[in-house]
């Protein structure tokens, strides 16, 4: 039995791991070639999370609203780049802070006015209903085997697109040398609006993905924005490497711990409190992995300028 | 210790500051007077309100603004305080200690005592927390504070003893000597005196010798190294007097609302207390007066006009950023000293 909820509960952590890196790829790379500290990420994960739902809801295909989800939060990162954050990339991170935040109040508040107090819900769609039978005897929801695979999936045209392409080639030259890459004739506002609405997109999916296993509500974004600062903090600023062994990293030892610090707690303490103790426990797991990173090596797991 | 640098020269517009530090305390001491006399003591509870929010930017205004350490996770160090205040008056309503081992800790109704343990639970965390986000800089500096203040906020809401994710209620506010803390104005006066030593504190150690190493430290921290001074004890212990500045804030916060959870620690008051600070204008002494008197009026009649207030003063809060730089002190007294 141990056995089956070990693998399950891995493909769980591995399954939030995965979203985790698509969430954070995009803070990464923003970070990376433009400097930008950008805490409205979270909001772009929201308002696919929100597209995907109302779009699914009204023409009746998830695979239309998925679409739609990464296309909108795409447009949304790329409107915000061109409209505000362009202004901020030569500012201290102190205004860049302040800029987002005060971004967040917006774009809560207006999905708030558009779609409505009230959270929406995201079906599963039929093709991915139902459970496998996992080696031990434990049913797995295919949807969440999606999850992986997609998450995989786009992990994948990232690293081929950063190491394969003209575009990735010039993202590359913008993380090491901004100013030489524009004397180069590349036009860099364009890079930039494009790096920006490729993070968004990236959340924007992630978010969409989400929606069927959560409901869609005002804020659900700003929790993963957090676990993704925790990601790339532990995988190094800059790094896609390093967000995606952090991404898994995070995602893994979060699930196990939630489900199996309360069961060792139960072992010598009363039941009603080592449910309780065990939570607290393994709420603070994922940070003290990393503050133990941060002691180990300051500049994460892969630093991005050596 | 070498000699540390000497401070930079005064501009001739420096005598503007100081007048307009104490305008904006006296405008607010003078609007609770005034609310109360006009016996209203919902306006009496707004001004004490700005008073320990400000008192709260305040100690952040510390490390953010005169250390250049942007903390995102101050949130919990006003939180623990609060905690410290809603942790003994449960415990002195139910008549027990708060621990009985290894040592005895009776609990208090009394604000001193719950002062200083507020004080002290925020500063041992600002020391754990600054230890070891101060071996980093930068961008890794303020996503760590925050996670670490994520750490204790998801710790709080977890923790099923002191009430959890509801939080717990104060149903008796916390007493102090020889006045009544339930007379409005009384506790206000609380509030406004504990503002004043968190800003008089923040200006005996910004031109102290400690202060001018601090500066240094933000402004380049290889010639402070040169000069044989190391700059992590200097950030450490400001960030620690920052995070228990804050704490105590925290403890009567929770006191004027008669409630504290874990919502006084989560990273949107972390966040709004940085807003405070850049409002008001960032390493400016009476900075987070004004800021925090300007969210508290923005949000309370801008909250009064529409439901939608949130967009609103986000849309405000862009404008301020993108388009005037220096926050309302800036505005006021014109340029600060040094960059």
């Amino acid at each position: 039995m141990t056995g089956a909820l070990l693998i399950e509960q891995l493909l769980n952590g591995v399954q939030l791991g995965v979203m985790l890196f698509l969430a954070a790829a995009g803070l990464t790379l923003v970070f990376g070639v433009m400097g930008l500290i950008n805490l409205a990420h979270g909001s772009l994960f929201m308002t696919g999370a929100f597209v995907c739902a109302w779009v699914a809801g009204s023409t009746g295909s998830f695979w239309l609203g998925l679409v739609a989800g990464a296309l909108a939060a795409a447009a949304a990162g790329a409107v915000v780049e061109v409209l505000v954050l362009r202004r901020l990339y030569d500012r201290d991170h102190l205004d860049q802070v302040l800029a987002t935040f005060a971004l967040i109040l917006v774009f809560s508040e207006g999905a708030r006015w558009i779609f409505g107090p009230q959270p929406l819900w995201l079906d599963v769609p039929e093709a991915l209903q139902g459970a496998v039978a996992l080696p031990g005897g434990a049913a797995y929801p295919v949807y969440r085997l999606a999850i992986i695979g997609a998450g995989i999936a786009a992990a994948a045209l990232l690293w081929l697109l950063i190491s394969r392409t003209r575009m990735g080639m010039r993202i590359r030259a913008g993380e090491s040398d901004r100013e030489m890459i524009g004397a180069l004739g590349v036009n860099i506002a364009v890079l930039y609006t494009a790096v920006f609405a490729l993070g968004a997109g990236l959340a924007g999916f992630a978010g969409a993905m989400v929606g069927a296993l959560q409901s869609v509500q005002v804020g659900m974004g700003e929790p993963v924005l957090i676990l993704a600062f925790v990601v790339i903090v532990i995988g190094g600023i800059g790094s896609i490497k390093g967000a995606l062994v952090g991404a898994l990293l995070v995602g893994v030892v979060d699930t196990l711990g939630r489900v199996f610090l309360p069961m060792g707690f139960a072992a010598f303490l009363p039941p009603s409190e080592a449910s309780g103790v065990g939570a607290a426990v393994a709420s603070l797991l994922i940070y003290l992995l990393m503050a133990g990173v941060l002691i180990w090596r300051p500049k994460g797991l892969f630093p991005a300028d050596g | 210790m070498a000699e540390t640098a000497t401070p930079p020269a005064r501009s001739r517009a420096a005598w503007r500051e100081p007048l307009v530090s104490l305008a904006l305390l006296g405008l607010l001491a003078g609007a609770a007077i005034w609310a109360d006399a006009a016996g209203e003591p919902y306006y009496v509870n707004l001004a004490s309100r700005i008073a320990i929010l400000a008192m709260a930017g305040a100690g952040l205004n510390l490390a953010l603004g005169f250390g250049g350490m942007v903390s995102f996770g101050h949130a919990a160090f006003f939180g623990l305080g609060g905690y410290a205040a809603g942790i003994a008056a449960h415990h002195a309503m139910n008549y027990e200690p708060v621990f009985s081992w290894p040592f005895v800790i009776e609990a208090s109704d009394r604000m001193p005592p719950i002062w200083l343990a507020g004080m002290a639970m925020a500063g041992l965390a600002g020391l754990a927390i600054g230890a070891l986000s101060l071996r980093t800089s930068g961008v890794y500096f303020i996503m760590i504070t925050l996670a670490f203040a994520q750490m204790v906020y998801y710790f709080a809401v977890s923790w099923p003893a002191y009430g959890g994710e509801d939080g717990l209620s104060i149903y008796v506010r916390n007493g102090f000597p020889g006045l009544d803390s339930y007379d409005p104005l009384s506790f206000f006066a609380l509030a406004f005196a504990g503002l004043l030593v968190a800003m008089g504190i923040t200006r005996v150690l910004v031109s102290s010798r400690f202060g001018a190493a601090l500066t240094m430290a933000r402004l380049n921290e290889t010639r402070l190294a040169t000069a044989g001074i190391r700059p992590f004890p200097i950030r450490l212990t400001a960030f620690a007097i920052s995070a228990v500045l804050t704490g105590w804030a925290g403890a009567l916060y929770a006191d004027l609302n008669g409630f504290v959870s874990p919502a006084m620690m989560s990273w949107h008051m972390s966040g709004e207390l940085i807003v405070f600070c850049i409002l008001g204008g960032v390493g400016r002494l009476a900075g987070p007066v004004a800021g925090a008197a300007a969210w508290v009026l923005l949000e309370t009649f801008l909250g009064g006009a529409t439901e939608r207030w949130p967009f609103f003063l986000g849309l405000a809060l862009l404008a301020v950023v993108l388009f005037f730089r220096g926050g309302i002190v800036g505005a006021l007294a014109g340029r600060p000293r040094d960059g």
